[in-house]
């Protein structure tokens, strides 16, 4: 299967000014491939960086050091060079985040909310919508509250809102974090499926999974992340 | 009247009116300023017809002043003396007599001649004022043609009224230019500001603004497709001349909710009141 | 209008505007592309508002030059002359103030204040303007019943959302926002932000946002430029800067915002 995303040597440091300047280096020399039809699952204790490699590849956090290559089919990006265009532009239809929190803007229903990601993708508001509705009963959301903001929703309903928004339009390469950290064993299930037909449909996936069997069950390939921690005293 | 120099103003003066005049008639609808001089009268009483009278008054002409249509009313009557006084020129209340008729807001009955010129008393020249208070602003907007405003105002008309309830002060477009205020004449007098034979200034005393109409102008009232501009239209006809088809002015006649309606052009009433006598022999 | 994806519909080169000795903006340069919403974020006094005044033409530059996108060419807006401006101003942009008295026309109709732009573009027929008006104001959820009403009989929220549709009645490829929610209820701000963000989406309209309010800008902007003391601190899109602030005044921009 091809490569899809190529991590060379990536280093992300923050720049503390409000704190006289302290230097945080989280991520170094960080090389990893994921290929299509492939799970790699960021593995290690809490502080190691899992969730800021994905928001470096996701473009969100900005490369101090090193590259990401990203294969969009006719043309490789390096992700440490391109234009904010450029980023935009693989978001709409390269990489996908599903992060472990909704942000929406209030008052907007939940339908609308799942729906306008695959509007976004092209699809008409017709089929974008009657995909939303199943995908959201297939997450047990229950049907009265689509037409409400998902802002008033439990955690785990936020969580399974966030995770139907990614699956109505889902792109070549997918990033969780935590997908499945708030939710009961039936709907757990139920997203670990849905993740695992992407994997089967060639999507290329790179995500955090807390649980052991969770990664057992999607026949993840592991990446320890301890190693691209800074060393102590350094 | 050696007193005066003729028609009151000095020539100086003339001759800056003059020039705004010639100004004003080479951009028909355009307000011209000028430096209007104090009069001997307070402003509301026509500073800026008189000025513009003034002006333009030659020994041989001879003046017939209106208001309202009446020849007979204070203001009327006070002018005309004016000029009598400062001029010596001969005066007349005959609309085809005159070779300068200044008006207070009502262009007579009788179709006026090329020979003739019709000066005007204008209170408030700038028809955008209504909705743009800055004359700044409202400059900008004539020379940029910016006249969606205009339009405001009469919409406002529809949805509150059902039609367009200006009656008088009716905004017009000159020669696809400019638009203007024809004074507050009644609308019902918009269709003969259109192409007229005679000259027809205007002159704003207390705003220093001269506007003019030369002859055969094009001037258009606004309106809308679906509520086209309209004069107004009197069931009955004058009560003295029996004519109708003319400005008719409501008269009381009593304290019994009597009333009379009765030609506002005064001349023109007895004109027609004669003509019927000689009729009737 | 039909819009060239390939190049920015407006571009702004090194602009500069002093008001005395006060640098209110300096060396300014950025792009805006077709279909984005660019947010201004900064403290009051960075020149933030100054900036979207010279690119909306309501202020003139020092120096600097602003090009904008039209029939697939960009034109220098500084070398325009003002009745050219004054056309695009009525017709392809909008400018959404902060107070809606200073946009809207408090002494006329609701319907009246949309129907402007309709006959400033020589529109002259009362019943499709009309219902156009209709059109709009349930466009930005405003009763249709209240047409004839004065602004002045609507609340904040109401006028703000009037303004909007004065602006977007004609349909403009750019609009200018200063700081639209800013003096609105919390939850008439989240009413709001829907509407905007609906009609930026729908109308596939560009759009340049000043605002100090990083929560706002976050949800309807695709990109962010940081200001401070009249110049440009920072930029990227606005999870970016939002996330991974890297001038010293952004991060304690960010920093500094309350949570809830």
């Amino acid at each position: 299967m091809q490569e899809r995303l190529k991590i060379k040597n990536l280093s992300k440091n923050f720049v503390l000014h409000t704190q006289n300047g302290a230097i945080l280096n989280i991520l170094n020399n960080v090389s990893l491939e994921v290929r299509d039809g492939e799970i790699v699952a960021l593995c290690g204790p809490s502080g190691v960086g899992k969730s800021s490699l994905l928001k470096a590849v996701f473009g969100t956090y900005r490369i101090s050091q090193g590259d990401l290559v990203i294969n969009c089919g006719a043309k490789e990006i390096h992700l440490a060079k391109a234009s904010p265009a450029e980023i935009i532009e693989l978001r709409k239809h390269t990489i996908g985040y599903v992060s472990q929190f909704l942000r929406v803007i209030p008052r907007v229903p939940t339908i609308e909310i799942v729906a306008n990601a695959a509007i976004e993708a092209g699809a008409s508001s017709q089929q974008a919508t009657e995909k939303a509705v199943a995908l959201l009963e297939q997450l047990r959301i229950p049907k009265k509250l689509h037409t409400l903001s998902p802002l008033t929703f439990s955690g785990g309903e936020q969580q399974r809102v966030n995770i139907a928004r990614a699956m109505s339009a889902p792109r070549p390469i997918m990033l969780f974090d935590e997908p499945t950290a708030s939710l009961d064993p039936e709907n757990k299930t139920t997203v670990l499926t849905m993740i695992a037909g992407l994997k089967k449909s060639g999507t290329a996936i790179l995500g955090i999974f807390h649980d052991r069997n969770d990664r057992e069950f999607l026949n993840a390939r592991e990446v320890e992340m301890e190693k691209y921690k800074e060393p102590e005293n350094a | 009247m050696s007193e005066y120099n003729f028609a009151y103003l000095n020539e100086q003066t003339k001759k800056m009116i003059r020039r705004a005049l010639l100004k004003a008639v080479a951009i028909p609808g355009y307000q011209v300023p000028f430096a209007s001089r104090e009069m001997p009268m307070p402003y509301g009483w026509g500073t800026g017809g008189v000025q513009v009278t003034a002006s333009i008054l030659t020994p041989d002409d001879i003046l017939k002043v209106i208001d309202q249509g009446a020849d007979d009313t204070t203001n009327a009557v006070s002018i005309r003396k004016f000029f009598k006084k400062t001029a010596a020129i001969e005066t007349t209340e005959l609309s085809e007599q005159a070779t300068i008729i200044q008006t207070r807001h009502r262009v007579p009955e009788t179709p006026l001649r090329e020979d003739q010129i019709l000066v005007y008393q204008v209170p408030i020249p700038e028809p955008l004022r209504f909705l743009e208070p800055r004359e700044t602003e409202t400059r900008k907007m004539h020379a940029y043609e910016d006249y969606g405003l205009m339009h405001v105002k009469l919409y406002e008309d529809i949805s509150q009224h059902g039609h367009i309830s200006t009656t008088y002060a009716y905004p017009v477009m000159v020669e696809g230019r400019y638009v203007m205020d024809p004074s507050p004449t009644p609308k019902f007098d918009n269709p003969k500001i259109n192409n007229c034979p005679a000259l027809q200034l205007f002159g704003a005393g207390r705003e220093k603004r001269i506007y003019a109409l030369p002859p055969y102008t094009k001037v258009t009232s606004l309106d809308f497709e679906d509520h086209p501009f309209e004069v107004q239209k009197w069931q009955a006809s004058c009560e003295l001349c029996g004519t109708s088809g003319t400005f008719l002015d409501e008269v009381i006649t009593d304290d019994k909710g009597g009333r009379i309606f009765v030609c506002s052009d005064t001349d023109f009433c007895r004109k027609q009141q004669s003509e019927k006598f000689e009729e009737a022999g | 209008m039909k819009m060239n994806p390939g190049i920015p519909l407006l571009k702004v080169e090194n602009l500069h505007k002093a008001f005395g000795k006060t640098k209110a903006c300096h060396d300014i340069s950025f792009e805006l592309w077709p279909g984005e919403v660019l947010g201004i974020v900064g403290e009051s006094g960075s020149g933030k508002s100054t900036l979207l005044r010279l690119i909306a033409g309501l202020l003139e530059p020092d120096k600097g030059t602003i090009s904008y996108q039209q029939n697939s060419k960009l034109i220098t807006l500084t070398d325009l002359d003002e009745p050219a401006l004054r056309h695009l101003q009525r017709t392809e942009w909008g400018f959404v103030h902060q107070h809606p008295s200073d946009g809207l026309r408090m002494n006329v109709s609701a319907g009246a204040n949309i129907g402007e732009r309709l006959m400033a573009n020589n529109w002259r027929h009362y019943g499709n303007i009309r219902e156009k008006a209709q059109h709009w104001l349930k466009a930005v959820e405003i009763d249709p019943a209240r047409i004839d009403d004065l602004p002045r009989t609507f609340s904040g929220g109401m006028q703000q959302r009037l303004q909007i549709a004065r602006n977007l009645v004609t349909n403009p490829n750019l609009v200018f926002l200063d700081e639209p929610t800013g003096g609105l209820d919390v939850s008439v701000q989240a009413k709001l932000l829907d509407l905007l963000r609906g009609l930026v989406s729908n109308l596939g309209l560009s759009a340049i946002m000043v605002t100090h309010d990083l929560a706002v800008a976050r949800l309807l902007s695709t990109r962010l430029i940081v200001m401070k003391q009249g110049e440009i601190i920072e930029h990227g899109l606005t999870d970016q800067v939002l996330e991974d602030p890297q001038a010293a005044y952004s991060q304690l921009l960010v920093s500094s915002v309350l949570q809830v």
